[in-house]
């Protein structure tokens, strides 16, 4: 197994073999329900308000991932979407813009034409999404075609029944070639948290996709139940954390699926805060894949600007 | 740069009054003694004046609870007695924002701990035990266990509702009527707490609130009528106490000093167990009996425990109690800031290496950061006497045998804490420790169904639970 980057003696030995690996991640330290999950929700009980808020709403806009992953999407709806992004407050033109845009691999070409100068990245998902069920040839195929269609990130999805089995040479080989495959850009990499199940595990796939080369690790597809969870997001902050402790790298973390509101949203601002670290709060190293979210922060936006709350005709439906 | 805007809770919440009196045979009265002045810690301006028992308001009080007892309470039906333990519970919610800051304004913790803690667990004691007055019967003491007749109760000032609660509930739902002394520096929330008894509609005498310093306390556990004492308070006190009763036929109950080992394994889920510990000793400042004092942790996971619990401890946010954003609020008073001050000098003086957090400390108000000491050992004054303040002493250990050694090697024996992902070693450890509390994988976490009580130094009988029961039954 090859290291993608050059690592600190410890780590580069747990990539060295099969074995290595398991034993590596099987030695992390394991996570205690109870106590991540009342973590969890005592920093949730945080009370952020005024210029503070105001603060986070703006940063949480300038964070999002816009996601459109329908099986009905269209070139006209995609097209929406980034006229969105591009100005999700018509009125205020103050407004940040989103982070990017995430769609099918077949979409990438309509968003990345839209989004040509304005810094928007595209983010396409790979790799047989949300599955993962197919082989290494068509995720490989699947992650190159998204980057030739101007895809800067690539959101993959690891193989979930690989990992469950215990194959985590498997997982980490993919990580590792879907990363080569992506060359230039960016890659997120999707745990399905949903159905890893518990913390250990969420843990043990975190750390397999840092030592792979992931940029991001991503909690969900969207499309299994759980998504995102706040504890999950927890262990997942703690990773990268640790990760630059001992390598000096920064890498990201993208929950997923589930963060509806502002302040849901508020909430995972302040673990990445309190967790992680200030570092962190940079577009650069957290994002939010959502599509309901952003409206609600502009309403937020707007009400703690106007002093008074305008409702939901006000901001645009696309 | 994101730093989060002040949010305090509103002070006008409190209802605060300009002064506070005593409650005595259903009815606020002036008590003859010296009237106090609270103070609020977090600013150190004062908040109101209370008027305290002299001795023969004491009498009086206790007078009134006998007269209560023998007349009303403990001939009334258990489910008749549960109404009114039911109906203090659900008024203690109804008035749970107010007493929540009155409690932070009075105590100095922040409001997220009054709130979300002191004030549930309060409303949760006078819940659980009004269910148990209609069932004493079944409760291992026989088919109709008596009560005692009145009890004498005084309570310190780091949970001042809370431990009202802790000794009322039961000794309400046993049959017995009570007098109450609250601390000198924290007699507001108990005194509210009279204000709903009375709304409840109790009757006249079943619970008096005398409030005083400790000659109030001496002379209401001194008195000639009283059948039963508890206690919860420092050890010299409870010596005292112990003392004084000694030879009569008072019943009594003491819940005193620890000094808690929190035993961290190698093998522990690292990132909860420094939550743990955290929890453990900055919860309250550190003003918690049974607080995680000294960190025994495996000498093979130190260094990068110590380093991960630096950065923890560092993201504590220090100061304005009311702040719904404070984690660790003021010190209770000046002598308690003080004996925090000369306790850690004394540590550095010792040879142990201090660490304190870089937070900002308000300018007005008993403020102390969090500090944690490093390289202690069981000799030096930090790993043995009760700091009962924002200040950790981490000492380590080889071996699983070396930790029950030095777990237990105090006069104390209140609390412990185990962090293991091995089931087993929970079960052998928690055989071998000296603690009346051992908790595992977790830390200060209270329930009016779990028993609480200390061994050795730490005092004797158990509140809470079944177990609690005993202390106000003739059993």
């Amino acid at each position: 197994m090859a290291a993608p980057t050059t690592l600190p003696s410890a780590l580069a030995d747990a990539v060295r073999d099969e074995s290595s690996l398991r034993r590596f991640l099987h030695g992390l330290p394991g996570v205690d329900q109870v106590g991540v999950e009342q973590r969890a929700a005592g920093l949730g009980t945080r009370s952020i308000k005024k210029a503070a808020k105001l603060h986070a709403i703006d940063l949480a806009i300038s964070m999002v991932d816009l996601t459109t992953l329908e099986g009905a999407d269209t070139h006209g709806k995609v097209r929406s979407l980034a006229a969105k992004a591009k100005r999700p407050d018509p009125e205020r033109p103050d407004v940040p813009k989103v982070a990017a845009v995430c769609v099918y691999p077949d979409m990438v070409k309509t968003a990345a034409d839209d989004l040509v100068g304005t810094g928007i990245n595209v983010a396409s998902v790979a790799t047989a999404f949300p599955s993962g069920r197919s082989t290494m040839d068509i995720k490989l195929a699947d992650t190159r075609f998204a980057v030739e269609q101007g895809a800067s990130e690539v959101d993959m999805v690891i193989d979930r029944g690989a990992f469950l089995s215990g194959r985590y040479g498997q997982v980490f080989e993919e990580i590792v070639k879907i990363k080569e495959a992506c060359g230039d850009a960016h890659l997120k990499v999707i745990l399905e948290t949903g159905e890893l199940v518990t913390y250990d595990n969420v843990r043990r796939a975190s750390w397999l996709a840092l030592l792979a080369g992931g940029d991001f690790i991503k909690t969900s597809t969207g499309k299994v139940q759980p998504a995102a969870t706040l504890p999950v997001t927890h262990v997942m902050l703690q990773a990268v954390r640790d990760w630059k402790q001992q390598t000096g790298e920064l890498r990201g973390v993208k929950p997923a699926g589930g963060i509806r509101t502002t302040k849901d949203a508020i909430k995972y601002l302040v673990a990445v805060h309190e967790v992680a670290g200030r570092e962190w709060l940079d577009p650069n190293l957290f994002r939010f894949g959502a599509s309901t979210l952003l409206n609600d922060l502009l309403m937020q936006r707007r009400t703690q600007l106007d002093g008074h709350y305008s409702g939901p005709d006000y901001v645009t439906v696309d | 740069m994101w730093e989060y805007a002040p949010a305090p809770e509103s002070r006008d919440i409190a209802n605060l009054k300009p002064s506070y009196k005593m409650f005595v045979d259903g009815k606020f009265v002036e008590g003859t003694g010296e009237p106090l002045k609270t103070i609020n810690p977090g600013t150190e301006e004062v908040l109101a004046e209370v008027s305290t028992a002299s001795e023969s308001d004491v009498d009086t009080a206790v007078k009134a609870a006998r007269k209560a007892y023998d007349r009303v309470w403990s001939k009334m039906p258990g489910s008749e007695r549960a109404k009114y333990i039911y109906r203090i519970a659900r008024q203690i919610q109804e008035r749970g924002r107010e007493l929540a800051v009155l409690e932070s304004l009075d105590n100095g913790k922040p409001i997220k701990e009054s709130r979300d803690v002191d004030v549930p667990t309060a409303a949760s004691h006078f819940f659980y035990h009004a269910g148990w007055a209609d069932k004493l019967g079944y409760a291992g003491y026989g088919p109709d266990p008596k009560p005692l007749g009145v009890a004498g109760q005084v309570i310190p000032w780091n949970f001042p509702l809370l431990m009202a609660a802790w000794k009322i509930a039961p000794a309400l739902a046993c049959g017995n009527t009570v007098v109450l002394k609250p601390a000198e520096t924290t007699p507001l929330t108990a005194l509210v707490l009279a204000e709903i008894i009375q709304q409840c509609d109790l009757p006249p005498g079943v619970v008096n609130i005398i409030p005083g310093a400790g000659d109030v306390g001496a002379a209401l556990v001194g008195h000639a009528d009283v059948d039963k004492v508890a206690f919860t308070g420092s050890t010299d006190v409870g010596k005292i106490i112990q003392g004084q009763l000694a030879g009569t036929s008072k019943k009594l109950t003491l819940e005193l000093g620890g000094k808690a080992a929190n035993i961290v394994f190698d093998d522990a889920p690292l990132d909860q167990a420094v939550e743990g510990i955290v929890n453990g000793i900055f919860f309250n400042q550190g003003h918690v009996c049974c607080a995680g004092s000294r960190l025994l942790v495996q000498e093979s996971i130190a260094e990068e425990l110590i380093e991960k619990l630096h950065a923890r401890v560092s993201t504590l946010r220090v100061g304005d109690p009311l702040d719904k954003n404070t984690d660790v609020g003021a010190i209770n008073s000046r002598e308690q800031l003080t004996k925090i001050q000369e306790l850690t000098a004394a540590g550095e003086a010792e040879g142990a290496t201090r660490w304190t957090s870089s937070c900002p400390l308000p300018d007005k108000g008993f403020y102390f950061a969090p500090t944690v000491f490093s390289g202690v050992s069981q000799a030096m004054r930090i790993a043995r006497e009760e700091i009962f303040g924002p200040v950790l002493s981490v000492l380590t250990f080889r071996t699983p045998e070396e930790a029950v050694a030095k777990a237990n090697n105090t006069p104390y024996g209140l609390s412990a804490g185990v962090w293991t992902e091995k089931g087993s070693r929970i079960l052998w450890m928690a055989q071998r420790m000296r603690a009346g509390v051992v908790w595992s994988n977790t830390f200060n976490r209270f329930d009016p169904t779990a028993p609480f009580g200390g061994y050795q130094e730490s005092g004797f009988g158990r509140e809470g639970g079944r177990t609690g029961l005993e202390a106000y039954l003739d059993v």
